[in-house]
């Protein structure tokens, strides 16, 4: 090993960097990228939680996956440590998750993954290493707006955007946050894992959650929370009872496919009475929504926009934007009117606000008022 | 800052003069000692050279020394071989052994136990992890196979009395079998004041190079081969022998024998400061293993609430190399079975850290390792507190 060079080189005072490491490509090519800028990088994988009995199966830190990760590390001659979040990804992400369902709305877990996980635990333990910043290989881009606040903006890559997953950062966590893989297109990533050799160049991408295993969500939600497959009516808006449904976490709105009603015209799922056990389905004229309330609001900025203001909205993650006017309620809640009805608005994903490319925050959206409870109201 | 190595149990580097031996015999004198030619019978005259100095520091037989692939292949063969020619020889099915041994020796044994149906049976042991010789008399049968304690632990540094074991054994006539992989770098390794009938070592534990080892087997221990082929090491080892690291494991462990008291007296004081300053500067911190009967370059300690796994990334980010019982490279920390053995509770247990010397290791290392360690600690502690 050549240590001589090593000292000559590695230990002047270069900013140092921890990257979170999953043995996919598009993290791998972001250690790639900043270790050729000259910072002093570090790999980090978080050991994450899986389900008693089928341990290594969480898809983020299979033994595969690790051994991908230390690979590559090794190819990159950067030193590489797993750290054990098993237990604050159980509390924050699994039980999110298995909780939200159990309140009948359709959580987004990497919501909490990136607000919880990454960006406060992981970065603190890169903080206690001496890092200056931390970076991931999501595809977002950043820049210093007029105020001189750090802005998100959205992908190059528009199909690899991932600003809506980090709508939940503060410029806290943005000072120390590299995001190397914001202005290259995901072929173009792939042709730079080839150019470095990295063995990880031609890897599957990977879609599921990561908690998940080999199970369906379904399956999982059956073994963690088995009170949520309880069967009742589905019924019409006009309270027709045309079918059974088989637990209302298992439907989202929008959805048509596995209703099981034999009707002239195709039925989709518009919304639940969870106080009732009901599924309320429609047809597709009677599908979508003007309006839906989110929050809290997390402003990246910091700095709350005017009380009314209107911007472009992504209620999931690969959904288009749309225009809307934002109105802020208090509690720093925010109701959210589109122009023209959008199908798919399902409470427990983020709704979340662009002025052009710059994401400026968003929040989660809270399930339709009219079956909240007298009291709730 | 140079990194600093305080890893020592887990490998030594290869000494420079167990190089300079090794080097002929890669390209120069490449023969295999089983052939008839001049080629052939140089190797072999290696081969046998080496036997002898293993066996000179060991005060054995020559041919009471079959070289193997490393500690752990010694172990396997003292433990199956053993246990199986006991079985087959007077229908013995009976294993004791600590249970702070090397997996190299408890996984074997729970095999035998899981595959051949042996009877394990586990000695008690003190909260040093040291056994007590009148408890292995008490549990000695007419019927016991083997028995198996490790010289010296690799985990916690304690040194059991061999010497008294061996002796016990002796005395009724059953094959005792001792790991001093950890041991034979700082302690006396005489097979017969130590009374042992089968004892393993491994080259790169005392400066000789990974991949080769040696088991003392003791004329007339019965003992079945677990490696069967040529006939190579009196049939008790078949395979090609390794001659370059033959001969590097015979000089590393000539030199570490002559240099025994050299090593010990350079690194006592170095551990010893250790072991004063982290108990007296670190709170709730424990030293594991004996205070005093101990591998003298081996300090071990646990802190409560300590991730143990993390003060490892931190100190090696710091520029120290260090080890921990319960440390896993895949983030998933287990407390190790050593440490559990000797009584500590899980969250004690989980927060190990082993700190083992060597020749290249110098105060000002030790200093400088000092003042950083409690600060780490401390860290560490803190974020615990904060999630």
């Amino acid at each position: 090993m050549d240590l001589q060079n090593r000292r000559e080189t590695g230990m002047s005072k270069q900013p140092r960097v921890v990257v979170a490491m999953s043995g996919g490509v598009d993290s791998s090519v972001a250690a790639a990228l900043l270790k050729q800028q000259g910072y002093e990088v570090i790999g980090m994988m978080m050991r994450l939680w899986n389900e008693p009995g089928a341990e290594g199966s969480n898809r983020c830190c299979t033994p595969d996956a690790m051994a991908q990760a230390r690979r590559v590390a090794a190819k990159l001659e950067i030193p590489f440590y797993a750290i054990d979040a098993q237990e604050i990804f159980y509390q924050h992400v699994v039980k999110y998750f298995v909780n939200a369902y159990a309140q009948y709305i359709t959580p987004n877990p990497c919501l909490n993954c990136n607000r919880y996980v990454r960006w406060e635990f992981l970065l603190q333990h890169a903080q206690a290493i001496g890092a200056d910043f931390m970076a991931t290989g999501h595809y977002v881009r950043l820049e210093k707006d007029a105020a001189n606040k750090i802005q998100i903006l959205a992908a190059v890559d528009r199909h690899k955007d991932q600003s809506y997953v980090l709508h939940i950062l503060n410029q806290e966590q943005l000072a120390h946050a590299l995001f190397p893989l914001g202005e290259f297109t995901k072929p173009q990533v792939r042709q730079i894992a080839r150019d470095f050799d990295l063995p990880v160049a031609e890897r599957a991408e990977s879609q599921d959650l990561c908690f998940l295993g080999d199970s369906d969500y379904r399956q999982f939600l059956r073994r963690q929370a088995p009170e949520v497959g309880t069967p009742g009516p589905m019924i019409t808006r006009d309270g027709k009872e045309i079918g059974q449904h088989q637990g209302l976490a298992f439907y989202t709105i929008g959805q048509r496919k596995g209703l099981a009603i034999s009707a002239t015209q195709p039925h989709y799922v518009l919304d639940k009475d969870p106080r009732k056990n009901t599924l309320i389905v429609g047809t597709l004229d009677q599908l979508g929504q003007t309006e839906l309330i989110a929050g809290p609001i997390n402003w990246i900025s910091g700095i709350k926009p005017p009380d009314e203001i209107r911007l472009s909205v992504k209620i999931r993650y690969k959904a288009p934007r749309v225009l809307a006017r934002i109105m802020q309620l208090p509690n720093n809640m925010a109701s959210v009117a589109f122009d023209q009805p959008l199908r798919d608005i399902t409470p427990g994903q983020a709704a979340v606000f662009y002025d052009g490319d710059a994401c400026l925050g968003g929040g989660i959206i809270q399930p339709s008022p009219q079956w909240l409870s007298e009291e709730d109201q | 800052m140079d990194k600093i190595y305080l890893d020592y149990a887990a490998t030594t580097p290869v000494h420079p003069r167990v190089l300079d031996a090794m080097l002929p015999y890669f390209s120069q004198n490449f023969g295999n000692p089983s052939s008839v030619h001049t080629f052939g019978q140089q190797a072999e005259a290696a081969l046998e050279g080496s036997r002898e100095k293993v066996a000179e520091v060991l005060n054995s037989a020559p041919d009471e020394i079959i070289f193997t692939s490393c500690g752990s292949e010694s172990d396997n063969l003292a433990l199956r071989g053993a246990a199986l020619a006991a079985r087959q020889e007077r229908g013995a099915n009976h294993i004791l052994i600590s249970p702070v041994e090397h997996h190299a020796v408890s996984n074997t044994a729970q095999h035998l136990e899981r595959l051949f149906g042996c009877k394990l049976e586990y000695l008690p042991v003190d909260q040093h992890g040291c056994v007590d010789p009148t408890e292995v008399s008490k549990r000695l049968r007419q019927e016991t196979a083997v028995v198996s304690v490790m010289y010296a632990n690799n985990e916690i540094g304690s040194i059991n009395p061999i010497a008294e074991i061996g002796a016990i054994c002796r005395e009724r006539g059953i094959p005792f079998h001792t790991d001093a992989v950890q041991a034979a770098a700082y302690l006396p390794v005489d097979v017969e004041q130590l009374n042992i009938d089968l004892m393993a070592l491994g080259a790169h534990k005392f400066y000789g190079p990974k991949g080769v080892g040696a088991l003392y087997i003791r004329r007339g221990t019965p003992l079945l081969p677990v490696l069967t082929g040529g006939g190579q090491e009196f049939g008790m080892r078949a395979g090609t022998h390794n001659i370059p690291y033959i001969v590097g494991m015979a000089e590393a462990l000539k030199l570490a024998d002559q240099e025994r008291q050299v090593r010990i007296d350079h690194l006592l004081p170095l551990r010893n400061r250790i072991i004063g300053r982290v108990l007296e500067e670190i709170q709730d911190s424990q030293l594991t293993g004996h205070p005093l009967n101990r591998l003298s370059n081996h300090a071990s300690f646990v802190f409560e609430g300590v991730d143990g796994n993390e003060l490892l990334m931190l100190l090696d980010v710091a520029g120290y190399a260090c080890s921990s019982g319960s440390a896993c490279k895949t983030g998933d920390p287990e407390p190790s079975d050593v440490l559990l053995a000797i009584g500590l509770s899980r969250s004690w247990a989980l927060g190990s850290l082993r700190v083992t010397l060597g020749l290249e290791t110098t105060p000002g290392q030790i200093e400088s390792f000092l003042e950083t360690l409690p600060g780490l600690v401390q860290q560490i502690r803190g974020f615990a507190e904060s999630s």
